[in-house]
């Protein structure tokens, strides 16, 4: 092995302790109270996951909050972006999940249509 | 699927034995349960430091930090927590004062303050994972030294980095380096002392235990500049944990081509052979410790030679503290500048210290050099508990001294605590408070050193039993004037005249007790009082009548049944002829009525009894 293999080591590794280093361009928080699990919080957050992981998006956070008050608009997910505003979404389902990591994460135009609140700072 | 929460949890010595195992098979059983194996990993750490609160676990990115957690608490952290996001808030950390609930790790003073250099990995990582210490940028230091330093240039960045070794004398390592890298001889030798011997002291087998890898690449890297092909660590066999993960990853890290022939294609080749002492304390002293690894008895010899010039079967030896290994890849990854603008200018760098005894917050720190005791043990330990107040603080372990609240202000470095009457040693602070007699504490410390004498020079082996018949003399209450003098003298000579460091530092802390605690040594002698009321000779115990309630409680709870009474008809009284004044009753009693009578109240309380 070569310096180099253990700097491609490294560059694979270092995805793996992401969660631990606390740095992040996007945080994606879905709310995981029980009303929110009750309207499918849980399918959501998998999709979540399951996209970001697949377009490999290292610098996206995905985890999870507890209830925000809004049992109408269930499952309801926020996205934190440094320097931009806080969109939340609501009646939030896997396939509009998959768009929004397409839409919003990766291009920067965030679904209007599931927007419920746009949060300024 | 991506994982979207990592949660740590506490593998270190302490934590493990709190139980920390079974918490983690219930961990486990309970994600399970809910489904969440893809989404939860845990990963079992080294040593996270806040060892009174273990087991402890670290959930991240949202770093909530809970303490004490039991099995029976792992079902509710997974629901609640990892399946809906609310963390548990009953187990989540407080602070022993203010009783206010932190939820994040920075908001933690005991973590607030601390400056994790040589422990920044310790805690963070997967230590049996190579994978991830490569990841936390592990063995960098090692390739950029192989492909772009000359040995020269890597000596040349630790002397000029002001490193100090972290076992006791704080030697400057890039001298010592410097000594092994120009003597003459073949092989050369490169020797790791994991031989943590000091009550209390646990920051070795920490770092050995959480990030082993790097101590490896620090030996590496040693080896790499003084010319050394061959290493050793010797771990003391008390530490089966850092073993097994030392042993690991001694493996994990040959197989990979990072220790073995040709290290990362640069031609270079270094092995390590693991040895493990069999605990006796001698075996910390460096020449000690190179005769245990030959296989000869663990007898120190005079120096010099050093071991720098004849060391390991008579060969050129660096040998290095585990702590002192633990540093050399982030001077080299960040440079001699960035290390000495940690610190002081005489002692860069930061220490750990193993905070133990009469402190809230008891554990592993690391801080910057140059901190100050109170700041140690008041803001980052969190305190005397009890509202206690704080008497002395003990550092260096067994061969340091005591020293008083007036040095509480007192930067910490090797000279600043030297000029106290103490060493750095390796790093136990042991904190104590009014509830501890002086006189007691150097008797338990000299018995401690001359137990571990080696019994092969007359100063340390003769010396060291008869200066603690003195003060057994003095603690019970048989003293005469002339034993503190008697004890001076003997401590000079102790100290001048023995073979090695354990009998030249040995009694320390009997002469720092006299240089601050005197009057402590003089009441004993003098008055038959001690003050702490610890001295099991010196004190009596007796019931208040007038606060006695007669509630059975401290007859109950007495081991020896030595207190007689009447439920409802106060007093009880206890029979000072079988008390053997454990202090239980004053424990158990509601009403304060137990009283521990010292000198001359005691007297009294004698003459009126006996009238």
């Amino acid at each position: 092995m070569k310096l180099e293999d253990l700097r491609r080591i490294r560059e694979r590794a270092s995805k793996d302790l992401g969660l631990r280093t606390g740095k992040a361009r996007v945080r994606i928080v879905v709310g995981m109270g029980t009303s929110g699990i009750a309207a499918g919080a849980r399918d959501v957050l998998a999709a979540f996951l399951d996209e970001v992981a697949k377009r490999d998006l290292t610098d996206v956070l995905v985890t999870q909050t507890g209830e925000r008050g809004l049992a109408s608009a269930e499952p309801v997910v926020e996205v934190y972006e440094e320097g931009r505003p806080t969109i939340v979404y609501g009646d939030m389902t896997p396939e509009k999940a998959r768009r929004v990591v397409a839409e919003h994460i990766v291009n920067g135009s965030p679904v209007s249509d599931y927007t419920i609140e746009v949060r300024e700072g | 699927m991506r994982r979207r929460l990592d949660v740590l949890i506490c593998s270190g010595t302490a934590c493990l034995s709190s139980h920390s195992a079974k918490l983690r098979d219930a961990l486990v059983r309970a994600i399970a349960d809910q489904g969440l194996e893809d989404e939860v990993r845990l990963v079992e750490t080294g040593c996270m430091g806040p060892c009174e609160l273990g087991p402890v676990i670290l959930v991240y990115p949202d770093g909530s930090f809970y303490v004490r957690v039991t099995p029976e608490d792992a079902p509710e952290i997974v629901a609640e927590h990892f399946l809906k996001g609310r963390p548990v808030s009953r187990l989540l950390w407080e602070t022993p004062q203010a009783r206010r609930i932190v939820e994040e790790k920075k908001q933690v003073p005991f973590f607030g303050k601390q400056k994790k250099v040589v422990l920044a990995n310790c805690g963070r990582i997967d230590p049996e994972s190579l994978e991830e210490a490569i990841a936390a940028g592990g063995y960098e230091a090692l390739g950029k030294v192989l492909t772009q330093m000359e040995p020269t240039d890597v000596i040349a960045e630790i002397s000029a980095s002001g490193l100090r070794g972290r076992g006791g004398a704080g030697f400057l390592a890039g001298k010592k380096w410097e000594f092994v890298a120009a003597a003459k001889g073949s092989p050369k030798y490169v020797v790791c002392n994991g031989d943590e011997g000091d009550p209390g002291a646990f920051m070795d087998r920490s770092l050995l235990e959480g990030d082993p890898h790097a101590v490896i690449e620090g030996m590496a890297i040693a080896a790499y500049a003084v010319g050394a092909n061959h290493g050793v660590v010797y771990v003391r066999a008390e530490y089966p944990l850092a073993i097994r993960r030392l042993r690991g990853a001694l493996d994990d890290a040959r197989a990979m081509g990072l220790l073995g022939k040709d290290i990362l294609e640069t031609g270079f080749s270094f092995d390590i052979e693991l040895r493990m002492g069999a605990g006796a304390f001698v075996c910390g002293e460096e020449t000690a410790l190179l005769a245990s690894v030959a296989g000869d008895k663990g007898y120190p010899r005079p120096r010099p030679p050093y071991p720098a010039t004849s060391g390991l079967y008579g060969k050129p030896t660096l040998i290095n503290n585990v702590e002192t290994i633990g540093n050399v890849r982030h001077i080299l990854l960040h440079g001699a500048a960035w290390f000495r603008s940690i610190g002081t200018p005489s002692s860069p760098g930061t220490k750990v210290f193993a905070l133990s005894g009469k402190v809230a917050n008891t554990g592993l720190v690391e801080v910057p050099m140059g901190t100050t005791l109170r700041e140690l043990i008041f803001d980052i330990g969190g305190g005397i508990p009890d509202g206690k107040a704080f008497k002395a603080v003990q550092t260096g372990g067994p061969s340091g001294g005591c020293i008083p609240a007036e040095a509480l202000d007192t930067p910490i470095d090797y000279e600043s605590l030297t000029a106290l009457g103490t060493i750095m040693g390796s790093g136990g602070v042991i904190v104590m408070d009014e509830d501890n007699c002086m006189v007691n504490i150097a008797q338990y410390f000299l018995d401690f050193t001359a137990g571990e004498s080696c019994g092969q020079c007359v100063p340390c082996r003769a010396g060291l039993p008869r200066m603690l018949d003195i003060l057994r003399r003095i603690a019970s209450g048989a003293g005469a004037p002339a034993d503190v003098d008697r004890l001076r003298e003997a401590a000079e000579m102790i100290k001048t005249t023995s073979l090695c460091g354990l009998g030249q530092t040995a009694p320390n802390p009997v002469l720092s007790t006299l240089r601050y605690f005197g009057e402590e040594y003089r009441e004993h002698i003098e008055e038959g009082r001690c003050r702490a009321r610890a001295c099991v000779d010196l004190v009596t115990y007796r019931i208040d009548p007038a606060a006695c309630k007669a509630c059975n409680r401290c007859a109950l709870a007495c081991p020896v049944e030595a207190i007689r009474g009447t439920p409802g008809r106060p007093p009880y009284v206890i029979n000072e002829e079988t008390c053997i004044r454990c202090g239980t009753c004053r424990e158990v009693c509601p009403f304060d009525a137990v009283r521990v009578l010292t000198g001359r109240d005691r007297i009294v309380n004698q003459g009126q009894r006996e009238a």
